[in-house]
């Protein structure tokens, strides 16, 4: 089932000769679920597609105001207010309260304006048909917090701040390799070098946060960090600053000059951080004390007795976010040019597929749901997770040591008298990293326990997350180096569109000695099938073609076994019973704060 | 008197500057780096983050990092955060005032028992009084406060629900109805950190006392017919003091300093809390200021319980 088919369906829906509830039927015979076939459907032009009504929950509230108090609850605290220079969720997410993007990204991965007047489309004419430029249409009658009024102006100005190296922005990645260009006061134009199908990461979500010019102008650059906004941002958002203490908290209040209507809810807001996850979730579900508590990660068991309390709900959103384990391509113990797991080596047990399969059938995803992650960990068995567009069908996770032990037998691993297997002198004896955290050391047993029974060793090894994560090029136990027989982590998806995603199985990517293991790929896959089909997608401009790439893609890695996924890890929160709060998977928690409101 | 003085200040810059280069060379040995999360996120790529990395100029030597922070030192520059990007002094200046109010608080209420309670079990010791103080007292401190903590969360603010558990600096209210939340909020932290602490002097005072009790200048004074209480105040816990003072002087910096466990469990936003998110943040020039300061405070605080013995002991000299 290829896209030939799907697209001769999509076209007989658009036709009238199929009607939409059958092209459902017949994508679920064949395996595809009911959310991605009326995604597939709702794609018009090319991806991403711009929010469908029912994308963003309908706004209740006839008027401005009135709401009183929002009080939110971090168990991280935000630090600083520039959103160009915030590391980190919990920054990006505080900023995004007064600065808002030109789109941002609701739950079901389509675009919705903010400062936008529409997202581009070919259908609009926001997208060109060669793919290599995209017109913003700018909404009108938007003002700063200060009543100075928001212009193309200032968008040229956010790509001129953050492009340059001087000012050290950590967007600079999104804005440094496009060009733009003010086409009137109200339009701007992004241009790329390469037919670009993906597009909406410069001025979308959290990279996009709108900073004003009329006050960053003179502090671009080396001086950026002087720049008193910094600290008391007047951004276009629903909110207007009042104070912030950095590590601590942050007030705002209502926008009577808010450029959408009715909006917001509340008088006033506050976000205090720091504390822990547990209390935070009690300070939500237990005593009521807060209204809303940020990615809380608890034991679930922990959170379904809290919400027996009655007084509030946990959200779970479901996002491309995955634990997965990886097995490392190369020898992790052979030294070749003084660089151990270096790309011209083979791992002496990995590099036979009839190992990695054992190594897949052998944890058991069930037990890791259903003991340790609960809500917050449904098993998986692709690596490409969300949006549903992009959901491969055709694989299927299975836990059987027998079948494990069935096929090493038949591939030759005898076990010795110690009952672990060896072949050639090459003993199935592995070292098992991650980082220091009680589900994850939990898995590890679950693991080593299953493995033994298939005679293969596993010595498990945990690293301090702070060293484990960190980019330290001196340290040999970070992730990026992978100087161990296999390891487990989760990576994160932040937008809603795989292309910065599965970039990190292209042997370009490969994290090596010679780039400081900066590469993303760092189990350091390598297949030139799969360099083919990624640099298709990347000028694919036919969204269906290009989600089919994809899920070969994702199909790709997830056969060969070098990646064994384990469980999505869906961002989960706690809100008040009556309070209505706008979540989305692809975007930060902030992302559309002036559509929260309250039941009363 | 003014000679001395001089002598032990000058006595503590080697010793300064001693603590400053272990602290910082400590640090950077310590593995990670600031912007740890930008390493997990795909949207950001990595030559920018060593970009960052370079811009902060933590690339270079450790010697040289060193010198640039004690040069920038001398001339009143704390340096900034790499994780806020704001100047050291500010963040610590901005946690100050809650810090010494909750931290200073317990450190009274931690007297107010430990003294009196301390004094009246040594009067009367093994009496019936001095059996139950002593036990409180050990229970006091055996129990960490984390523990304590947690405890009287669950039981005053999710079982009884009289007392908010999240420490708010933003009250909305003014006057009588500001304090009063304030004192509902604080409560819980003072008293966790003021009987610890107080549980821990008692003890330190009543054996002080004890020591003191059975010397003979206090016979002497009963000979004389002096009044019990003003025996125990005038020749008793004045000269018992001396230990005392050491020990409460000794914790002064900690009122600077914060309480770190405590501030965590109920969001308290003071300069201990600052000091773990700067650690876990791996942000240097935070964690080199606030250790420092702290490093002057006990240095100071030192040479005060030095001064105060003279006041207390005339026959103690300062040479």
């Amino acid at each position: 089932m290829m896209e030939d088919d799907l697209r001769q369906m999509i076209g007989r829906v658009q036709r009238g000769t199929l009607s939409r509830r059958g092209f459902v039927k017949r994508m679920a015979a064949l395996g595809i679920t009911a959310p991605m076939a009326t995604q597939l459907l709702a794609i018009t032009g090319a991806a991403p597609a711009a929010a469908q009504s029912g994308s963003v929950p309908a706004y209740a509230p006839s008027r401005r105001g009135g709401g009183g108090a929002l009080k939110i609850l971090y168990w991280q605290a935000a630090t600083l207010l520039n959103p160009h220079f915030g590391s980190g969720t919990t920054n990006n997410d505080a900023s995004r309260v007064f600065y808002e993007p030109l789109a941002g990204w609701a739950t079901d991965g389509t675009l919705f304006p903010i400062l936008a007047a529409e997202i581009p489309s070919t259908d609009n004419g926001g997208i060109s048909a060669d793919g290599r430029t995209i017109t913003w249409k700018l909404k009108r009658g938007v003002k700063w917090h200060d009543g100075v009024e928001f212009s193309a102006d200032d968008v040229v100005f956010n790509w001129e701040y953050a492009k340059n190296p001087a000012t050290a922005a950590v967007t600079s990645g999104s804005y440094r390799d496009v060009n733009v260009v003010k086409v009137d006061d109200y339009t701007v134009r992004v241009e790329f070098a390469q037919p670009s199908p993906f597009w909406a990461d410069a001025f979308v979500a959290a990279a996009g946060q709108m900073i004003p010019k009329h006050l960053f102008k003179d502090f671009v650059g080396a001086n950026a960090r002087d720049a008193p906004t910094n600290l008391r941002p007047v951004g276009t958002g629903a909110y207007k600053f009042v104070s912030f203490a950095p590590g601590d908290n942050l007030r705002a209040e209502l926008n009577p000059n808010y450029h959408r209507e009715n909006r917001p809810y509340f008088d006033t807001l506050e976000i205090k951080g720091g504390g822990d996850a547990a209390s935070a979730a009690r300070a939500v579900l237990q005593t009521g004390d807060y209204d809303y508590a940020w990615s809380l990660q608890v034991e679930d068991a922990i959170l379904k007795r809290l919400e027996e309390a009655g007084k509030g709900r946990v959200n779970i959103v479901d996002g491309g976010s995955i634990e997965f384990v990886q097995l490392n391509t190369t020898d992790p113990n052979r030294e070749v040019d003084g660089e151990r797991s270096s790309i011209k080596t083979e791992h002496p047990a990995f590099r036979d597929p009839a190992v990695r399969q054992a190594m897949a059938l052998l944890i058991d995803r069930g037990a890791l749901e259903q003991h340790i992650y609960g809500r917050g960990g449904p098993a998986t068995a692709n690596f490409l997770n969300n949006p549903p567009r992009f959901v491969s069908p055709n694989t299927r996770w299975e836990f059987s040591i027998q079948k494990a032990n069935e096929i090493l037998d038949r591939a030759g691993w005898a076990r010795g008298r110690d009952g672990i297997r060896a072949k050639d002198n090459v003993r199935l004896k592995f070292v098992f990293q991650t980082s220091v955290n009680a589900p994850r050391q939990r898995t590890q047993a679950i693991y080593k326990q299953a493995a033994q029974r298939a005679g293969i060793d596993l010595e498990l090894k945990s690293v301090t997350a702070s060293v484990f994560f960190s980019s330290d090029v001196a340290n040999p136990d970070t992730y990026v180096k992978l100087f161990a027989d296999m390891q487990m982590y989760t990576t994160t998806m932040p937008q809603a569109d795989p292309e910065r995603f599965m970039n990190q199985y292209t042997s370009w990517e490969c994290s090596t000695k010679a780039n400081n293991w900066q590469g993303r790929n760092i189990v350091r896959f390598r297949s030139e099938e799969y360099d083919a089909l990624f640099r298709q997608a990347q000028g694919e401009l036919d969204p269906v073609k290009r989600a089919s790439l994809f899920i070969r893609m994702n199909d790709m890695v997830v056969n060969s076994n070098y990646i064994i996924p384990l469980v999505k890890r869906p961002t989960v929160s706690a809100s008040l019973n009556n309070l209505n709060p706008v979540l989305s998977a692809w975007d930060g928690t902030i992302w559309l704060l002036g559509d929260w409101y309250r039941t009363t | 008197m003014l000679q001395y003085l001089t002598r032990r200040l000058l006595i503590a810059i080697p010793s300064l500057l001693g603590i400053s280069v272990i602290l910082f060379t400590i640090l950077a040995l310590a593995p990670g780096d600031p912007f740890e999360e930008l390493a997990t996120n795909p949207a950001i790529p990595p030559d920018v983050r060593a970009h960052l990395r370079a811009s902060l100029g933590m690339d270079d030597p450790v010697h040289l990092r060193y010198f640039a922070w004690l040069t920038s030192m001398l001339h009143g520059e704390w340096g900034f955060s790499f994780v806020s990007r704001i100047p050291v002094d500010q963040l610590i200046l901005q946690r100050l005032p809650t810090t010494i109010a909750v931290i200073g608080t317990s450190q009274i209420v931690a007297l107010c028992i430990a003294l009196p309670v301390g004094v009246f079990a040594a009067t009367r010791p093994y009496s019936l009084f001095d059996q139950i103080a002593n036990t409180l007292a050990f229970i006091g401190f055996s129990l960490p406060t984390f523990f304590t903590g947690l405890l009287m969360i669950l039981l005053f603010s999710i079982h009884l629900g009289w007392l908010p558990f999240v420490f708010r600096t933003s009250i909305d209210a003014t006057g009588w109805r500001w304090w009063w939340e304030m004192a509902r909020q604080s409560i819980m932290p003072i008293m966790v950190l003021g009987l610890f602490q107080g549980a821990a002097w008692t003890r330190y005072v009543r054996s002080a006392v004890l020591d003191v009790i059975r010397l003979d200048h206090v016979t002497t004074a009963r000979a004389k017919g002096i009044s019990e209480g003003s025996v125990t105040l005038k020749h008793v816990v004045r000269n018992a003091m001396i230990p005392v003072v050491t020990l409460v002087a000794l914790q002064m910096p900690a009122v600077f300093g914060g309480a770190i466990v405590t501030e965590q469990i109920f969001r308290v936003p003071g300069v201990g809390s600052l000091l773990i998110t700067a650690i876990l943040a791996n942000d240097t020039p935070v964690i080199m200021g606030v250790t420092f300061v702290f490093a002057c405070l006990v240095v100071f605080f030192n040479l005060v319980a030095d001064i105060l013995y003279g006041w207390l002991d005339p026959r103690i000299s300062f040479r």
